[in-house]
């Protein structure tokens, strides 16, 4: 056979028609529904399309944002992290208890407040690195780690703080809590940012596409030549800082670090990521179909709140909720959730 | 009471297009332990599994005692006809071997289960087959030898007189095969009969009275094994070459500039292998699955750590161990299983043929270019560069590993099991493509079980143990190299 075989041939193929396929538009399953909350929403309640409505939604759903930012781009690299939640709470009262003296609270350490904003991000690249080397050097399991961590953190920040809130929070965290640039509040200038360049990242760069071979399958994105390990472990940690930046403005907007700071949130992140299309065995999903999951939890929220649903009768209807928008993404996606 | 323990005759069964068994039967007489054998793909796993009642032939019949075979459906009806005792354990690892013995039966008709009755039970099966293992010992703890003999005693237990032993020998030392034998020929005397099936041709001739050669989902000859001579039996296992239009390449051009050069490399499972490549040249690589062929070429690209020894591409050592320093160095790689290494399934075919070589930004536009490229080039029989990957079919799947593996013009290629399950016509444009490379000059290594993928080679290596054994220049004849490779002297 002397078939010319030579690779490269130059592609002569005509560009043909791209037939309309579902799969392609996935990403954007949810805005219909989006579309629909915010109708309903402006039926039931004159004030819920005003700007003042709208950007309370999207500072309300800032901090679980950037943590459902982190876990999904875990999930989609394989692995999954439950200590985020509890990173949110220890990281800024540890640098905070750092900085403050004793009678306040603190931990008589006495450092400058200025460094507060560089201490807990280092304090959530040493989390999310911990993280990374007992799942990836050590062999464990990523679910118990993170579960374990999970029950650390907490633990740690009660012992540190003794079970109370740190009220005396240095100036850089209350800024980036409640100052607003054009027009709209830091904390959603700074979740902007951080999607569109994960957003970019995942898409357009190698490091980025790297994390759907790998969650896809990644023995064949070791033989592709990928460094599997390393890329993990720098998601592990990505992950993680974000989930100290949502900390940071998290205390910034509430103004003190209380001792419960994130508790309970890990549910609402996975239910927003998978809600979003990311998943749970990896490699599959976008970011941004994990941010409309997060926007549409945020209005369902609203909603609730705005109809005057009874605080006994919230969290029941809101648990509710996610499993009903599970069937309705189950549904409008066609694809089964595993 | 019929003088046959298992007969199947006209056994027809298709999967999909692929015929794995075509019109075949088996006749075993009861008392004597009966050798399949045949080359991968010949059909044998699929006898089993219908021996077995795993599955039904889409035409003829199977008996046992000259009774007809029970119903799919029955499976303990089965279970005291035939018992199986595959390369793949059956037994549960982290239960009692008491337990396993008795597994799903643990009650022994009570209807509660008494431990102190199961226990004692068990260890007078044990012992009634001779098997010095405690009854109390997890299954994970016995060796694969221990393993194999309860499973055994448990089909015996049963009531089973007709035992299929699929590649019993394949994961066990001399001694034991050697002890498993003497059990075989023991168990025989009291009236077991055993279909015996093995890679090894040369333990047929130890332990069975009669063989069946399948070759190509066909029924080629049973006779007795003392009439058969082996060349005769290898002869049969493979047939003539034919049929495939595979590029011999005799007409290469050859030349004196090193490629590749593999110094005194050693690795897991082999030891001490040096090899030279020069532009053009295509070197095979063959040897039984545990002779560490796979994990030589494993190391060559990256994926082991060797233990010593250097590897170099041009002149420029290459660092062990590390794929991306293979990558970069020139060699390209198509892995052993394109499931398992080969491909990221819910990617789209422009995504994995350029998983390799991405620069540090990837623009869509440019990736689905090179998509159509390696489409156009391999011959991929897609819808377009944005399909994934496990829409294809085998043979499509491995022509965009195969693309992947040359997205960065290597200077070596290995290529591992390079048209393992994939139809003819695929097979003729893989083997096209490793002709064209060497033809612009690369240097390629073939590692496979299959001889079509060996014809394309200027020389072929033989690996046993972990070592070279032979080497066959070009023109090589099937029985020599089947010989080597099976561990025979081929007089």
């Amino acid at each position: 056979m002397t078939k010319a075989m030579t690779p490269p041939v130059s592609a002569s193929a005509p560009p043909e028609k791209q037939k309309f396929r579902l799969a392609r538009y996935q990403d954007l399953a949810l805005v219909p529904v989006i579309i629909l909350l915010l109708i309903i929403g402006a039926i039931l309640s004159p004030i819920f399309l005003t700007p003042n409505n709208l950007i309370a939604v999207l500072t309300q759903q800032s901090e679980l944002s950037l943590l459902v930012l982190g876990q999904a781009m875990i999930l989609i690299v394989g692995k999954m992290d439950l200590s985020l939640e509890s990173t949110v709470g220890l990281a800024p009262a540890l640098a905070v208890a750092l900085i403050i003296p004793s009678s306040a609270g603190g931990l008589d350490v006495g450092l400058a407040a200025w460094l507060a904003l560089p201490l807990c991000i280092l304090i959530g690249v040493a989390i999310g690195g911990l993280n990374g080397f007992l799942i990836l050097k050590v062999g464990l399991s990523g679910f118990m780690v993170t579960l374990g961590m999970l029950t650390m953190l907490r633990g740690l920040q009660l012992a540190i703080t003794e079970g109370k809130s740190l009220i005396d929070v240095p100036e850089s965290f209350l800024y980036l809590g409640s100052t607003t640039w054009l027009g709209l509040p830091a904390a959603v200038w700074i979740c902007i940012v951080c999607y569109a360049a994960g957003i970019f990242v995942l898409k357009y760069l190698r490091a980025g596409r790297s994390l759907y071979a790998i969650g896809g399958n990644s023995e064949a994105a070791r033989a592709a030549g990928i460094r599997v390990d390393r890329v993990v472990w720098i998601v592990l940690i990505i992950g993680s800082v974000l989930a100290v930046i949502a900390g940071i403005l998290m205390t910034g907007r509430l103004g003190s670090v209380a001792a419960t700071q994130g508790e309970g949130m890990i549910f609402q992140v996975f239910a927003a990521a998978v809600i979003g299309g990311i998943s749970l065995q990896g490699g599959k999903g976008t970011l941004f179909g994990a941010l409309s999951g997060v926007l549409m939890l945020g209005l369902v929220e609203q909603i609730l709140r705005l109809q005057g649903v009874s605080g006994f009768y919230i969290k029941a209807s809101y648990g509710a909720v996610i499993i009903l928008a599970l069937i309705v993404t189950r549904f409008a996606t066609g694809q089964k959730q595993e | 009471m019929s003088d046959f323990a298992a007969v199947a005759r006209g056994v027809t069964k298709r999967f999909g297009r692929t015929l794995a068994l075509d019109d075949v039967g088996i006749e075993i007489r009861a008392g004597e332990s009966h050798a399949l054998v045949g080359r991968n793909g010949a059909g044998k796993s699929t006898l089993v599994s219908i021996l077995t009642g795993m599955q039904t032939p889409d035409a003829g019949e199977v008996s046992f005692f000259g009774e007809p075979a029970p119903p799919v459906a029955d499976s303990s009806a089965w279970r005291r006809h035939v018992a199986c005792v595959y390369q793949k354990s059956t037994v549960v690892p982290e239960l009692s071997v008491a337990e396993n013995l008795f597994i799903n039966r643990q009650d022994l008709g009570g209807g509660l289960i008494s431990w102190k009755r199961l226990r004692r039970e068990a260890s007078s099966l044990l012992e009634t087959y001779d098997v010095a293992v405690d009854p109390d010992s997890l299954v994970s703890t016995l060796t694969v030898e221990q393993r194999q003999l309860v499973e055994i005693a448990r089909a015996l237990s049963i009531g089973s007189r007709f035992v299929i032993l699929d590649e019993p020998t394949a994961q066990l030392d001399g001694p034991a095969i050697e002890r498993l034998f003497d059990r075989m020929r023991s168990l025989q005397d009291k009236g077991v009969t055993f279909l015996f099936i093995s890679h090894h041709l040369q333990e047929v001739y130890e332990v069975c009275q009669t063989v069946t050669v399948y070759r190509d989902a066909r029924h080629i000859v049973t006779a007795p094994v003392a009439e058969m001579s082996k060349p005769d039996l290898i002869e049969a296992m493979t047939g003539e070459a034919g049929g495939l239009n595979v590029p011999s390449g005799d007409d290469r051009p050859s030349s004196d500039d090193l490629v590749l050069s593999v110094s005194s490399l050693s690795g897991d499972h082999f030891s001490d292998i040096s090899l030279a490549a020069t532009r053009g040249e295509v070197i095979g690589l063959a040897g039984s699955a545990s002779s560490g062929k796979h994990e030589f070429a494993e190391t060559v690209y990256g994926l082991r750590k060797p233990v010593s020894g250097s590897i170099s591409v041009d002149g420029a050592s290459v660092r062990g161990g590390d794929v991306p320093a293979a990558l970069k160095a020139g060699i390209g790689c198509v892995p052993r299983d394109r499931h398992h290494q080969g491909l990221v399934l819910d990617l789209s075919i422009a995504e994995n043929a350029t998983m390799s070589t991405a620069g540090a930004f990837v623009w869509p536009s440019a990736q689905r270019s090179a998509g159509s490229t390696a489409i156009a080039s391999y011959d991929v029989k897609a819808a377009g560069p944005d399909q994934p990957v496990s829409d294809l079919s085998g043979g499509n799947q491995q022509k965009v590993v195969m693309a992947r593996a040359l997205a960065g013009d290597p200077s070596v290629l290995v290529l591992i099991n390079p048209t393992a399950g994939v139809d003819v016509k695929s097979k003729e444009s893989l083997l096209g493509v490793v002709d064209a490379q060497a033809r612009r000059g690369k240097a390629a290594i073939v590692v496979s079980d299959e001889l079509d993928d060996l014809r394309v080679c200027d020389r072929v290596l033989v690996l046993f143990h972990g070592q070279v054994v032979r080497e066959f220049a070009r023109g090589w004849r099937d029985q020599e190299l089947i010989a080597a490779i099976e561990g025979m002297s081929s007089e």
